[in-house]
């Protein structure tokens, strides 16, 4: 998978986070994965369409998730109240991924994001060879986000397309 | 959260009246929450494009809050509609999605200004002020006050 395509939903992920928590985000892992994903605790699922398709998901162990929506809804969330939590979890994918996308298209990359929705199950889609995921860990004190992000990249950006087209013509 | 020094209608003295347009509750009550705390009334809540067109026609409101990923309509649409029936109405576009083409295409289409989420409430306010600039100013001391 494409390290430019993967960057900006890393930088994305730790200002936001790190903005909502008002406390520093590490990267504590990163791989590949071609297995069907397993949620760890609240998580939402962001498609995206166009140049580049796929999805990710964005998934916070339950008692960051809490915490995070204390923290955006200004007042004590408790766990009992899970429409909050969920809603919380899904606006701050929109949030990460929304800006992740808007740098990608920045940069020439065409493609259009959908809003988040719950993932209930308990399993998500698997990859294909075509889409192989790429699994992050972010660590916060107090714990911890997975974010699962399976691209397809169907086009080269314009740019790339006629510095190809000049060196075939060269 | 920080208090603002109240934004009040210029011909009348009256709160800014908002309608917000986001498919997320959770969002909505956020904006809601900064709406408040510069001193402005929340008088309409929508969770599409097609509703917000719907609560715009009903209520009137002075200012629209429009996010712009939304299932059924999404905000640009929507607010194209909006001004194309209402060519004073003020709609601020407040997304996560921020690329320079979202922006510009919002703006043609007869949207005010841009906000990016996550939201500054400092930012949303000065955004407000220079929105409401030609028909309100600042209430100091009023309400609300720093």
């Amino acid at each position: 998978m494409r390290m430019d395509l993967i960057q900006p939903f890393i930088n994305s992920a730790d200002a936001v986070l790190a903005q909502a928590l008002e406390s520093p985000v590490s990267i504590e892992d990163l791989s590949m994965e071609q297995e069907s994903y397993r949620r760890h605790g609240i998580a939402a699922e962001v498609a995206l369409t166009g140049e580049i398709e796929g999805r990710i998901i964005f998934d916070v162990d339950l008692e960051l998730a809490i915490q995070l929506a204390s923290r955006l809804a200004g007042i004590a969330v408790a766990e009992t109240d899970e429409t909050v939590v969920r809603e919380a979890v899904c606006e701050l994918a929109n949030q990460i991924i929304g800006n992740a996308v808007t740098t990608l298209n920045d940069q020439g990359f065409h493609f259009h994001v959908h809003p988040p929705s719950l993932l209930t199950s308990e399993l998500g889609g698997k990859s294909s060879e075509d889409t192989e995921a790429l699994v992050m860990c972010l660590s916060t004190s107090s714990g911890k986000v997975f974010m699962n992000v399976a691209l397809l990249y169907h086009r080269r950006r314009s740019k790339e397309r006629h510095t190809v087209a000049g060196i075939s013509r060269a | 959260m920080e208090k603002f020094v109240a934004v009040k209608r210029a011909e009348d003295g009256q709160p800014v009246r908002y309608l917000i347009v986001d498919d997320s509750v959770f969002a909505r009550k956020n904006l809601a929450r900064m709406i408040e705390s510069f001193g402005g009334q929340i008088v309409g809540e929508a969770g599409d494009g097609v509703s917000a067109i719907k609560e715009y026609e009903r209520l009137s409101p002075d200012i629209v809050l429009m996010d712009i990923t939304m299932p059924q309509m999404e905000g640009i649409e929507a607010a194209e509609k909006i001004v194309r029936n209402h060519p004073g109405a003020r709609i601020v576009m407040v997304s996560s999605v921020g690329y320079q083409e979202n922006i510009v295409a919002a703006l043609q289409r007869g949207a005010r200004h841009f906000v990016q989420k996550p939201v500054k409430p400092e930012v949303l306010y000065e955004v407000i002020k220079y929105v409401m600039k030609d028909e309100s100013t600042p209430a100091r001391g009023a309400g609300a006050g720093v």
